[in-house]
């Protein structure tokens, strides 16, 4: 896990100051470089997610084996890497953090502990898939994992993930909400709403934005007027930052100032990560818009290339052992991809079940009698 | 997961109820009137607009106590100078919406007291026949899109129509207002981006008077000036004294050429304040009695006559003549539209759709 | 004894559960300091403080939003839409996020959408709206609409105190216009459960909200001048119906008259009207008809509004029809 504490017990009073604090910056905050093995640790994840992602879109979907539409990260796996890294995991309801990820944040899924066996069966709408075959692709959830599904209106989720940090506020927790969107998702009303209610009830939420300068064909000087999304945090009186998307480290340090400010109380942060989309909107999609000069120039500047070759020079890695990474990885997504094709499909009438919580209030399974996610 | 709430567990949350609040939303000192450059002909028309706003508006007043006005009445009191001075300061085929305290950009429109008596009074003759209220109409004739109830729905309406007039050829501007609780919609946020990447010449008046009902700004947003989200929409902004006339109507002026240049949109924050409630029934018991006070002393018409006075353009006298001539006008236009008949009844099946004539 | 009010009703049982259940809270548009334009949230800022009652920038978007976060986390959010005219402001997040999430991932979402709706008061367009429609038509909600001051209490409770989704329409015209004795203890009013306010055999009418008072004294009309006895139901619950109400007054009386507020078309009569029609066609004597409010927005003015409304007169002249059959 990333520096910094892994207390148990009691969660940390947060102080709050008595006049909301003016933004600041996220430079104020010290932040140690990751070490040896967790830099392993993010190449190894971003490694799963391409491999994982390539299965997906250009062997599944072309075999016809996937359900509905495909929408992956490609090229973009240092954002959804370095910023998960942060995410406080495995210490409790009282302790996690929670994220709202978006379609290209496979990785976030992986991190946070979902076995590429179940989101392959995601894909090919199987019962047990996480949805059970009620919802496809990235539209996944599960609360055990602090997951929260979002659903095809990008923009949505922002002010759901507020709520979830505005919980953490009156629990008195340190817990943090994160957030991610595309800069399309931006654009929309419930982002601006999201947004503005975070900050002025200084939430600890890290909004975290993918800018890969393409919705669907829509390039992003087409999408706002201003240079760079986090232009837009001055306007809600939080700090804003703007880091290349593609290093690795540069995500990690900043998504990690943003985390420790969101901890100390001091409220959201707007963090953008420049990259780009390496595929179409979505597998159907051939990008044929996208100059492909853009395309030569981003597949020179590949996240996993340029950690690999900065670990590879500093001898942390030869050649031999990412071979080996690889390796592995294309056997255990052989075996999770022979696991999912056996997956039965939902039975038909299951189409009528889980409407509504079942059996009257109180006759859940959670400690007061609520309802809690499946099993 | 639904972790159960421990007792002893004490922690505040962010204190957004600011401690001094009066101080943090009191007038900044104000700057001495300047003229733009307006004839004495011109600055006696932007006074006489005020005046019949201000008149126009008591006489509502009144009649509300009487319980003739049907519905809401929302007052702009303080504030007419900025609906008069952006009004003014544009061209007349320049496209307006107006929003629930700008009664006086309608005025300086041309639109007669009469009209907006049928409209409260909820008569036959009216520009809506009854079906709605308020300011709640369009006069097209006039260049004139009114609102709805929804806050911030008229910023992409407005961004549309200004679209539509460029694709036309026209070189006319847009102006809407949205006040300091409207720049929370994502209607806000989506027309005013829209306009932005479009580079429409929409002028956002962003009338900043310290509340939202109950909620002082200081709830509703967590920066000092709403003028810092121009630039967080790639715009220009800029931040008036909204109870200097003279300043609002040079600021619009200087908005409306930018636009005319092909410059794009322009927000425009004047600030002032809301010294009535929410609308008549609210008592405003929520607003520290020394805020309202404070403004007070910064009435704009109070403002305005004096700088008139001092720079000899005017007399005691003669402003209250202007007053003087408006009773006459005021009272026989009230009393033409309490006079007026209401809708038939089955007026309310009219005009759902298009009716072919 | 004292009476209470509709509105106050609704505070009473808001404020119970709050005290009840740390996990209820309020958030919404001028709740805190102002207790709510109408005064429902009166007093709860100072006794249940700042985290609990929010005060919010204007944005049901992001009220919604929140809620459903917090909901997701077991909070038990009331999300307040100052009138119930803004609440499709919100309409994505209610029908498409909330009201789909235990389908699509089994996370259930409870919270409560409150507001008040229904016209009568010179609201105009939109300060009367009726919108129930647009959300009994998205599965995963719940929808209820009490009429009296002891089912504005035992509803709103059960409604904070359900696991999914619940909007809770208050109708404003009723706020301070009725009032009754309530029970001091707790008690709860279940959702999905019509009530059968006067007995009769010969008509039925099926109603909710404010017009619950016109049905009333229309039938009152009907037994002291025609000797016509009506059954009068009040739904509740919109979503769920209580199917077996709705059928056994078909049964028992054969003859249904449908009142709602709502406008006509895709209104609730319609889908009672089908499911008479569907499963007791064989007990009818007369068709089902509907007494509502023309296909219009809400006119403003007085009347035009009067004209829109149903009453008594209209119930009454619809109801001798029916029993002429």
């Amino acid at each position: 896990m990333a520096a910094g504490r892994k207390g148990r017990g009691r969660p940390r009073a947060v102080p709050r100051p008595e006049v909301p604090a003016r933004p600041g910056r996220l430079e104020d905050e010290d932040m140690p470089a990751p070490d040896d093995a967790l830099l392993l640790k993010m190449l190894h994840s971003m490694k799963l997610t391409r491999a994982l992602e390539y299965r997906i879109e250009r062997k599944l979907y072309r075999q016809g084996k996937i359900v509905g539409g495909v929408y992956v990260g490609r090229g973009q796996e240092a954002i959804s890497v370095g910023a998960a890294v942060h995410i406080r995991r495995g210490e409790g309801e009282d302790r996690d953090d929670i994220v709202s990820p978006s379609h290209r944040d496979m990785a976030v899924f992986l991190m946070q502990g979902v076995p590429p066996e179940r989101i392959l069966a995601q894909y090919m709408g199987r019962s047990t898939g996480l949805t059970r075959g009620r919802d496809g692709n990235m539209h996944m959830g599960d609360l055990r994992h602090r997951l929260v599904a979002f659903i095809s209106h990008l923009g949505d989720s922002i002010p759901v993930a507020a709520g979830c940090a505005l919980t953490f506020v009156m629990r008195g927790t340190d817990q943090v909400s994160f957030c991610f969107f595309g800069e399309g998702a931006t654009s929309r009303g419930d982002w601006h709403e999201g947004l503005n209610f975070a900050a002025v009830r200084r939430l600890p939420v890290v909004f975290i934005c993918n800018n890969n300068q393409y919705a669907y064909s829509t390039h992003v000087s087409r999408q706002m007027r201003v240079e760079r999304v986090s232009d837009r945090a001055a306007g809600y009186g939080i700090p804003g930052e703007t880091a290349d998307g593609n290093d690795l480290l540069a995500v990690y340090d900043r998504v990690g100032r943003a985390v420790r400010r969101a901890r100390r109380g001091d409220g959201p942060s707007l963090l953008e990560f420049v990259t780009f989309r390496m595929t179409g909107h979505s597998a159907h999609d051939d990008a044929g818009y996208v100059p492909k000069a853009e395309f030569e120039e981003w597949g020179r500047k590949d996240p996993i290339e340029r950690l690999q070759s900065a670990l590879l020079r500093r001898g942390l890695v030869d050649k031999p052992a990412l071979a080996g990474m690889e390796a592995r990885i294309e056997a255990d997504l052989d075996e999770a991809v022979a696991w999912a094709e056996r997956q039965p499909y939902p039975e038909p009438e299951e189409c009528l079940d889980g409407v509504y919580h079942e059996g009257g209030p109180g006759a859940g399974d959670g400690p007061q009698g609520e309802s809690t996610a499946w099993r | 997961m639904s972790a159960v709430l421990k007792k002893g567990r004490k922690r505040p949350a962010a204190p957004v109820r600011v401690p001094d609040l009066a101080a943090r939303l009191a007038p900044p000192p104000a700057a001495p009137m300047k003229n733009p450059g307006l004839s004495r002909a011109r600055l006696l028309e932007l006074h006489a607009f005020m005046r019949l706003n201000r008149m126009l508006e008591d006489k509502l007043s009144a009649l509300y106590r009487q319980g003739k006005i049907v519905g809401g009445l929302y007052s702009s009191l303080g504030q007419e100078s900025i609906s008069v001075g952006t009004a003014y300061a544009l061209l007349p085929d320049d496209l307006l919406a107006p929003m629930i305290r700008n009664i006086g950009s309608l005025l300086v429109r041309g639109v007669p007291p009469l009209t907006l008596f049928l409209q409260f009074l909820a008569r036959h003759d009216a520009p809506t026949g009854g079906k709605d209220g308020t300011l709640h109409f369009d006069d097209l004739e006039r260049s004139i899109i009114g609102p709805i109830s929804v806050l911030g729905t008229l910023i992409p309406v407005m961004t549309g129509a200004s679209l539509a007039a460029r694709m036309r050829g026209e070189t006319r501007v847009a102006l809407t207002y949205i006040g300091d609780g409207g720049t929370s919609t994502g209607y806000f946020h989506e027309g005013l981006n829209l306009a932005a990447v479009l580079n429409l010449p929409l002028i956002l008046i962003v009338e900043n008077n310290g509340y939202a009902y109950s909620t002082p700004t200081t709830m509703q947003y967590a920066v000092e000036s709403l003028a810092v989200k121009g630039p967080a929409y790639g715009v220009a902004s800029e931040s008036v004294d909204g109870t200097d006339v003279l300043a609002v109507y040079d600021a619009t002026r200087r908005a409306a050429e930018r636009g005319r240049r092909g410059e794009g949109p322009t927000l425009l924050e004047c600030r002032a304040f809301r010294r009535r409630g929410h609308a008549e029934h609210d008592d405003m018991r929520y607003v520290p009695r020394e805020l309202i006070a404070a403004w007070e002393k910064r009435d704009p018409l109070d403002r305005f006559e004096a700088f008139l006075v001092e720079e000899g353009h005017a007399t005691r006298a003669s402003l209250r003549a202007v007053a003087e001539g408006f009773e006459p006008v005021l009272e026989d236009a009230s009393q033409k539209a309490l006079a007026s008949p209401f809708p038939p009844p089955e007026e309310a099946l009219r005009d759902v759709y298009y009716e072919a004539t | 004894m004292a009476l209470t009010t509709y509105v106050e009703a609704i505070r009473q049982g808001i404020w119970e559960e709050m005290e009840r259940d740390k996990r209820v809270f309020i958030l919404g548009e001028d709740v805190g300091v102002y207790g709510g334009a109408f005064k429902v949230t009166e007093g709860m800022l100072a006794k249940f403080g700042e985290d609990r009652v929010i005060d919010t920038p204007i944005s049901e978007s992001a009220i919604v939003g929140a809620a459903i976060g917090a909901a997701l986390l077991g909070m038990r959010p009331i999300a307040e839409m100052q009138f119930i005219d803004f609440i499709s402001c919100a309409f994505d997040q209610i029908t498409n996020f909330a009201a789909k999430n235990r389908y699509r991932w089994g996370a259930g979402v409870p919270m409560v959408i409150r507001g008040p709706s229904g016209g009568g008061v010179h609201g105009g367009p939109y300060h009367s709206q009726n919108p129930e429609m647009y959300f009994v038509h998205t599965p995963g909600l719940k929808v209820v609409a009490p009429a009296t001051a002891y089912d504005a209490k035992g509803l709103i409770k059960a409604a904070i105190r359900d696991e999914d989704p619940v909007i809770y329409l208050e109708h404003k015209y009723l706020y301070r216009r009725i009032k009754e004795e309530l029970p001091k203890e707790d008690y709860v009013v279940p959702i999905g459960v019509a009530a059968v306010r006067r007995e009769g055999r010969d008509l039925a009418i099926l109603t909710y909200g404010a017009m619950l008072y016109q049905a009333l004294e229309a039938a009152e009309v009907l037994a002291k001048e025609e000797g016509v006895e009506t059954e009068v139901v009040d739904l509740r619950s919109l979503l769920p119906l209580d199917k077996d109400a709705i059928l056994n007054a078909a049964k028992k009386t054969g003859k249904v008259l449908v009142v709602h507020e709502d406008t006509r078309t895709g209104g609730i009569a319609g889908e009672i009207a089908a499911i008479i029609n569907e499963e007791v066609f064989e007990y009818l004597d007369g068709p089902v008809l509907r007494v509502t409010a023309p296909d219009t927005p809400v006119p403003y003015s007085p009347p035009l509004e009067e004209f829109f409304l149903p009453n008594k007169e209209k119930i009454l002249k619809a109801a001798r029809q029916l029993a002429a059959y």
